[in-house]
């Protein structure tokens, strides 16, 4: 019988693989050789990280695909890379150069304020940020195979991944404890596909992992991430924008692995030299806040 | 009651645990060298291989698992289980745990949107077992002391050498307990032999 490619089963498996691990934002093969020496499960191949991005301001598109083939030929594990919300056509074109995975990314300047990609039409698999479960069941329904917290990217501000991971799986496990004949009412408020919030019921979970991204700085983000039941971690800046690059990768490789081996923790964060530098909350416009991105 | 363990470092280590629990054995995360006394068989879960490989080295394990092997103690490895289990991988120097006597070429389908699903028919297991194929390596070469029971297209995809057992695609990610049960089985036969003697 013939190979079936592109199934759900193989794009939602191929996110399970990457548990535990942490997935690092490069920009060229050398940061991918560090990420993927330092234990990365996978990268994100990247123009410029969030931080710079959003210094830089101006309209943020998909990357030059030379820099994704550059870092796709530097590493063996997974490459992902980001096209911007509904653009259909960069898509297309990471889907065609064989990239791993494609992250449907806030970060980047939407291309549709209306729609998203319908990802089940591609064979590439997606993961997509959320920051509560309509959006993430919305993306679900759309084909998304894996998700991510929004947080807010290119920050060193972990509060918003907290809030959105929070909040995902608060609405998660009031689903699992509703009713069956309560399931409509709650799909029509939350804005979500009601057939995934019936699939969530009745494995007692989001049928994707969820990894936390936007925000995380430190080992101790990373491993509190975990800790709010996050299935691994992307890091965006935190790396790359830290002093000691090749140190950080490393120790939040291990933070969340052993998030709760505190004493390990300690060794762990020591000194590793000054983290990316943080912007508070209060301080990002509500109009340059990346996480409203996205419908 | 039979134990088995799941090396937890990274990976699909949930559906390995599900897995097992369908089958009516108990399962057990393994994380350091001390939880694989706790064990009667251990799974290497897919997962990222050269990430695992680091975490065991962070963690001071790679003996201990090479010892847990020569006691002759059962260990299944899919997909990047089984590129750790493997004495060599074509295009790299040097190899990880390396006890079974297989040479295996990593990601040997290509990038991602080459991951399929394809029906199986597996010695000693039964026909069209759902096979899926994640960036999937595959054995290009056995020894002699290693039994071949499963080719898709030409390519070796499942053998057995003694108490190890290796398979390039995810069983954990199916309904069909089929593989594990052999497994299971392989552990139990195990504990039995141990026990009489």
């Amino acid at each position: 019988m013939k190979n079936r490619v592109g199934t759900v089963r193989v794009k939602r498996g191929m996110a399970e693989m990457q548990k535990g691990g942490v997935i690092m934002d490069v920009v060229n093969a050398d940061q991918a050789r560090i990420a993927e020496k330092a234990g990365a499960v996978a990268v994100m191949a990247l123009e410029r990280v969030p931080s710079d991005i959003r210094k830089a301001g101006g309209v943020a598109r998909m990357a030059d695909p030379s820099i994704i083939e550059e870092v796709m030929k530097a590493v063996s594990i997974p490459v992902m890379a980001k096209a911007r919300i509904g653009h259909i056509i960069e898509a297309r074109i990471l889907e065609a150069m064989g990239v791993d995975y494609i992250d449907e990314s806030e970060v980047l300047t939407p291309a549709d304020e209306e729609y998203h990609l319908l990802k089940s039409a591609f064979t590439v698999p997606f993961v997509c940020g959320c920051r509560d479960l309509g959006e993430a069941a919305r993306r679900l329904g759309e084909g998304a195979a894996m998700l991510r917290t929004k947080g807010e990217p290119g920050t060193g501000n972990i509060v918003e991944a907290v809030r959105h991971m929070r909040k995902v799986n608060a609405q998660v496990r009031r689903v699992v404890a509703m009713s069956e004949d309560e399931l409509m009412t709650e799909a029509k408020l939350l804005g979500a596909p009601y057939e995934i919030l019936l699939e969530i019921k009745k494995n007692g979970r989001l049928p994707v992992v969820n990894f936390a991204a936007g925000g995380v700085a430190t080992p101790a983000d990373a491993a509190l991430m975990m800790e709010l039941g996050a299935d691994g971690v992307f890091v965006g800046s935190g790396i790359f924008k830290s002093e000691n690059p090749a140190a950080f990768a490393r120790a939040i490789v291990e933070a969340t692995t052993n998030y709760k081996d505190y004493k390990l923790l300690i060794e762990i964060s020591k000194g590793l030299g000054a983290p990316m530098t943080g912007l508070e909350m209060s301080s990002i416009a509500p109009a340059d806040r990346m996480q409203e991105r996205g419908w | 009651m039979t134990k088995i363990g799941i090396l937890a470092l990274q990976g699909a280590v949930r559906e390995h645990a599900n897995a097992i629990k369908k089958c009516g054995v108990e399962a057990v995360a393994v994380k350091s060298a001390e939880d694989l006394q706790k064990i009667d068989g251990l799974i290497l879960p897919g997962g990222e291989s050269t990430t695992m490989r680091r975490l065991i080295d962070t963690y001071d394990m790679l003996k201990p698992l090479k010892r847990f092997i020569s006691m002759d103690r059962p260990v299944f490895g899919t997909c990047a289980g089984l590129i750790l289990l493997a004495r060599s991988i074509e295009g790299y120097d040097g190899c990880h745990i390396g006890m079974m006597d297989i040479v295996v070429q990593r990601n040997s389908y290509g990038r991602q949107i080459n991951s399929f699903e394809a029906n199986l028919d597996i010695k000693g297991i039964g026909k069209a077992f759902p096979g899926v194929f994640i960036r999937a390596p595959h054995i290009a070469e056995v020894g002699e002391g290693v039994d071949v029971i499963c080719e898709h297209e030409g390519r070796i995809v499942m053998a057995r050498q003694d108490n190890l057992l290796g398979c390039a695609f995810h069983p954990e990610l199916t309904d069909d307990t089929r593989v594990m049960l052999y497994f299971v089985k392989m552990v139990r036969e195990s504990v039995a032999t141990r026990n009489k003697s």
